[in-house]
């Protein structure tokens, strides 16, 4: 008896002694982090996570090798702990989801048949799989078989069903599946993710410059889902009711069915979708991700000052929005006129996205009111610039500074703001744009005789909105085409009587494609009016360098805009991004929204102390071949959705908002024409 | 018994894992990748030639002679334990780079029960020391012998048609039910 319990206790301590002694010789320097991660994973060595053990999951959590979730049996709380451990940043502390990427299903064509392989990975393995389409789903069900919490089955259209109820984001579907079509990703990560190669994409989903996902709100809208409509919209552009009013869609262009029929009107069932949230009167709660106390100045608030701060908040950052004018809203506000955007909508929607906690601080000019300098002493981990392109191109003639001239933004802003301008009675704008348009079309709400819009090309070569320029000939605005100023004509008091032009004549094309107008000698001509409006375009304004700090360092280009990396938004200043009108120069507010969150990704990753490189295999708005058809079978021809505006009598006597939204029945109607389309497949029509 | 005798015995005949059935849990838990099963084999094979001597020490020199071979198991229990994380600690300074190719495996196998096993049928079978290093090694061999042609078929059966109720270890449990069969052969060679 007692040798046995002297043999047992000796043994012990012998073996403890040993082993102390030898994690003092042997001891190696490891992450400290590495054993407090350790000591707040589950510990059952389950290998759940896809390591050896939970020691090997925290070296790799430590690593970076690991998602801080990795480990799929520990509470939430751990989870945030570890986070805690590993610094903040977007995305650690927020469970894991998984998401179906392809809803093509059975309706994708099949290329081969292997009878006899009923897995996946197995099919996978031959020539890259049954299906035609290289991304696309093969339908086998390995996720179903690879989940061990029942939360995926294949839906009766032959894809997979993620429960996102079940799902536990332990990530076994996404390494069972071959073709990556499901991915367990945070909201963060989704938010924040490019339009990639890889992805299942529609053409028009390609096109639109914000990357929303068209066909699938409107496959929402089609099922009556408007609230998911509105949230899949929201994932990709916070301004939806100023979009769907303005935007000149450039992914109906890239419209499947326009190749055989007219395109679907993806831009009222955005609008139709929006208004049907403000009109409710109640807003849909916007998820944010939990803080992480960084902070990030906002330099002007137009569309893409507005659509970083937003991402940035979402994914947990605390943006500030410093804006020179008396309100936020940019171009949105101070450009684009009530009738087509009314400020009342422009004002709802603004406050729903200061809501989810941004400052915004307006009547703040930097370089006036604030300098840069003060900026990094009050704490900001970075900088973002979206100063939009306020400065307006002089047309370089003589006589344009006598009274009765105007610039575009000049005149728009003052409008915009109310206050008052004196107005002519017969009045040229000069430019294509939508600027020129914009001016034409207030003034003449605002009661003159008779606009004239002067621009050097024909109609075809006009920059501005098609739907712009046929609501402004409806309205009675003239053209004057092929037309170059050459001087402005006044009377003794400096008052504007008259614009003197040259005919122009079509030459060869230039550069950008189009045709360059030639002067015809000896053509001058003289329009009888007593205001003129020049709109020729617009550069940014960057009166706030050369104060000797920072900002001098910045590379500009040659059309005053800011040098960025176009992938990342970054400028040659590390801590400084750009995008927008301030980058692109003047364009389109899509483009600023979705530049806006392309810099509010670098901006998060500069802020975990990440390099800031572009996201591999990004597509920036380019094409993926295979998916641009020429011609498309299966399609019914079927009238598109007219757009409901006011009479032409009525509306040039008011500001009221010209261009109304669809009805709901129009809505489901124009919605079931969508093809559905993925890169490859869609929904063929029967007949 | 001679030398080549035993080393046959120990991988074929009497191998620990198809035909004694111990050391289950690491056969079916990193059989599902090949990279993984040689990892593990080689592992096995690391601690089983250092515990299977190590024991056979410890029970000779201080059990027998204390006369306390009846706290054998809880003795070769502690022993292989604190070895196991003696080695890890060891390899970690001293050869980071073994250690990143084993080290992982280690704490998995500290007690599994193929190491118990050999070291326990080791003593049984009164092998001289020199037999028990043979045997502690060729048994581990055995061991990673099994491990790796199992995780072979299981990456195809990976690739093929199961009915669900069968589907993934009650398939790996039927299919090492048929290859431990398929040892029975080498039944009475030796
Ligand atoms: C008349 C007009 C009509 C248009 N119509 C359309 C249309 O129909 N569809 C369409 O898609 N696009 C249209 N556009 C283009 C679109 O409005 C712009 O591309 C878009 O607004 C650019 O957004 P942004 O955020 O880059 O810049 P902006 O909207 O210009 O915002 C920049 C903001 O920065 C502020 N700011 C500038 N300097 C400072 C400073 N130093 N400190 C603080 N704040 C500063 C400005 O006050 C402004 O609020 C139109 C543009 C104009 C001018
Ligand atoms: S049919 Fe629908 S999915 Fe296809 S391109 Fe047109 S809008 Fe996009």
């Amino acid at each position: 008896m007692i040798e046995s319990i002297l043999f047992t206790f000796g043994l012990g301590s012998v073996c403890g002694l040993i082993l102390s002694f030898a994690s003092k010789i042997f001891y190696v320097y490891e992450d400290p982090r590495i054993a407090k991660v350790e000591n707040l994973l589950a510990g059952a060595n389950c290998g759940g996570c896809g390591f050896a053990g939970c020691s090997a999951a925290a070296e790799a959590i430590v690593n970076e090798e690991a998602p801080v979730n990795a480990c799929i049996l520990v509470a939430t709380e751990n989870i945030s702990e570890i986070a805690v451990i590993m610094g903040a940043e977007a995305g650690t502390a927020e469970p894991l989801k998984s998401y179906n990427n392809c809803d093509g299903g059975n309706r994708a064509t099949d290329r081969f048949i292997y009878n006899g392989l009923n897995t996946c990975s197995g099919v996978a393995s031959f020539y890259g799989g049954k299906r035609d389409c290289t991304v696309g789903c093969l339908g086998l069900g390995d996720c179903v078989r690879a989940c061990g919490f029942d939360a995926i089955h294949l839906g009766p259209n032959g894809y997979p069903v993620v429960d996102r109820e079940k799902c536990v984001g332990c990530g076994a579907c996404e390494a069972a599946c071959p073709k990556s079509i499901l991915e367990v990703r945070t909201m963060s990560q989704r938010l924040l993710h490019l339009n990639a190669s890889y992805d299942a994409l529609a053409p028009c989903a390609q096109t639109c410059p914000a990357e929303i996902d068209i066909p699938r709100y409107i496959a929402h809208i089609k099922n009556g889902e408007y609230e998911e409509a509105v949230y899949t919209i929201k994932e990709r552009n916070p301004l939806l009711l100023a979009c769907g009013r303005v935007c000149p869609h450039p992914c109906e262009s890239y419209c499947r069915r326009g190749i055989e029929d007219e395109p679907v009107s993806i831009n009222q069932l955005k609008r139709f979708v929006a208004d049907m949230e403000m009109n409710s009167g109640k807003r849909l709660p916007i998820e944010c991700a939990p803080d992480t106390g960084k902070r990030v100045a906002v330099i002007g608030g137009g569309p893409a000052g507005l659509s970083c701060a937003y991402f940035l908040r979402r994914v947990g950052h605390r943006p500030a929005i410093f804006e020179a004018m008396p309100k936020l809203g940019g171009m949105l506000r101070y450009g684009i006129p009530e009738y087509r955007l009314p400020k009342k909508v422009l004002d709802w929607e603004i406050q729903g996205i200061l809501n989810l906690g941004i400052e915004g601080h307006t009547n703040v000019r930097l370089g006036v009111d604030f300098d840069f300098g003060s900026l990094i002493a009050a704490g900001f981990d970075a900088v973002f610039f979206s100063v939009g392109a306020w400065n307006d191109y002089n047309l370089g003639i003589p006589g344009e500074d006598m009274d009765g001239c105007f610039t575009g933004i000049d005149f728009l802003a003052k409008i915009g703001n109310q206050e008052e301008v004196e107005i002519g009675r017969r009045v040229a704008v000069i430019g294509g744009g939508n600027t020129a348009i914009d001016c034409c079309r207030t003034l003449l709400r605002k009661g003159v005789d008779k606009v004239l819009l002067v621009y050097r090309r024909t109609r075809k070569e006009m920059p501005a909105n098609e739907v712009e320029i046929v609501a402004s000939e409806e309205e009675g605005i003239e053209f004057v085409f092929l037309a170059a100023p050459n001087k402005v004509i006044g009377n003794e008091e400096n008052q504007v009587t008259g614009l003197e032009y040259l005919k122009m004549e079509l030459g060869e094309p230039d550069a950008s494609g189009r045709r360059r107008p030639v002067p015809v000698a000896g053509s001058e001509t003289v329009l009888d009016v007593d205001m003129i409006i020049t709109a020729i375009g617009q550069s940014p304004e960057l009166g706030f360098r050369g104060k000797g700090d920072r900002l001098d360092d910045l590379d500009i280009t040659r059309w005053n805009t800011f040098e960025i990396d176009p992938a990342t938004g970054q400028t040659n200043v590390p801590y400084i991004f750009a995008a927008g009108d301030a980058a692109t120069g003047a364009s389109l507010v899509v483009t600023a929204i979705g530049g806006g969150r392309r810099a509010a990704r670098s901006i998060d990753l500069f802020l975990n102390g990440k390099p800031v490189v572009p996201q591999p295999k990004a597509l920036l708005n380019t094409h993926i071949p295979e998916s641009i058809f020429e011609s498309v079978d299966g399609v019914k021809k079927r009238q598109r959705t007219k757009m409901p505006e006011l009479p032409v009598s009525e509306r040039i006597h008011t500001f009221e908002e010209t261009d109304l939204v669809i009805s709901e029945a129009d809505a489901l109607y124009e919605s079931s024409r969508c093809l559905g389309c993925c890169r490859l497949c869609y929904n063929k029509e029967l007949t | 018994m001679g030398y080549f005798e035993l080393i046959i015995a120990c991988v074929f005949v009497n191998n620990i894992l198809l035909a004694q059935f111990l050391g289950n849990c690491p056969f079916l838990g990193t059989s599902k990748k090949m990279e993984t099963a040689v990892g593990m084999a080689m592992a096995v094979i690391f601690v089983l030639v250092l515990a299977g001597t190590i024991t056979w020490l410890v029970y000779t020199y201080i059990l027998v002679k204390f006369g306390l071979v009846y706290l054998r198991t809880i003795a070769f229990i502690v022993v292989i334990a604190s070895l196991v994380q003696f080695v890890e600690m060891f390899l970690k300074k001293s050869i980071p780079a073994l250690y990143a190719g084993l080290g992982i495996f280690l704490p998995l196998i500290t007690t599994n029960c193929a190491v118990m096993g050999v070291c326990v049928l080791n003593i049984d079978k009164e092998f001289t020391f020199l037999q028990a290093l043979v045997a502690s090694l060729f048994y581990a061999v055995g061991f990673g012998l099994a491990l790796i042609l199992f995780a072979g078929l299981r990456e195809r059966i990976f690739l093929a048609r199961v009915p669900k109720p069968l589907q993934d270890t009650s398939i790996a449990l039927i299919t090492a039910g048929m290859i431990s069969l398929a040892f029975f052969a080498f039944q009475g060679m030796v």
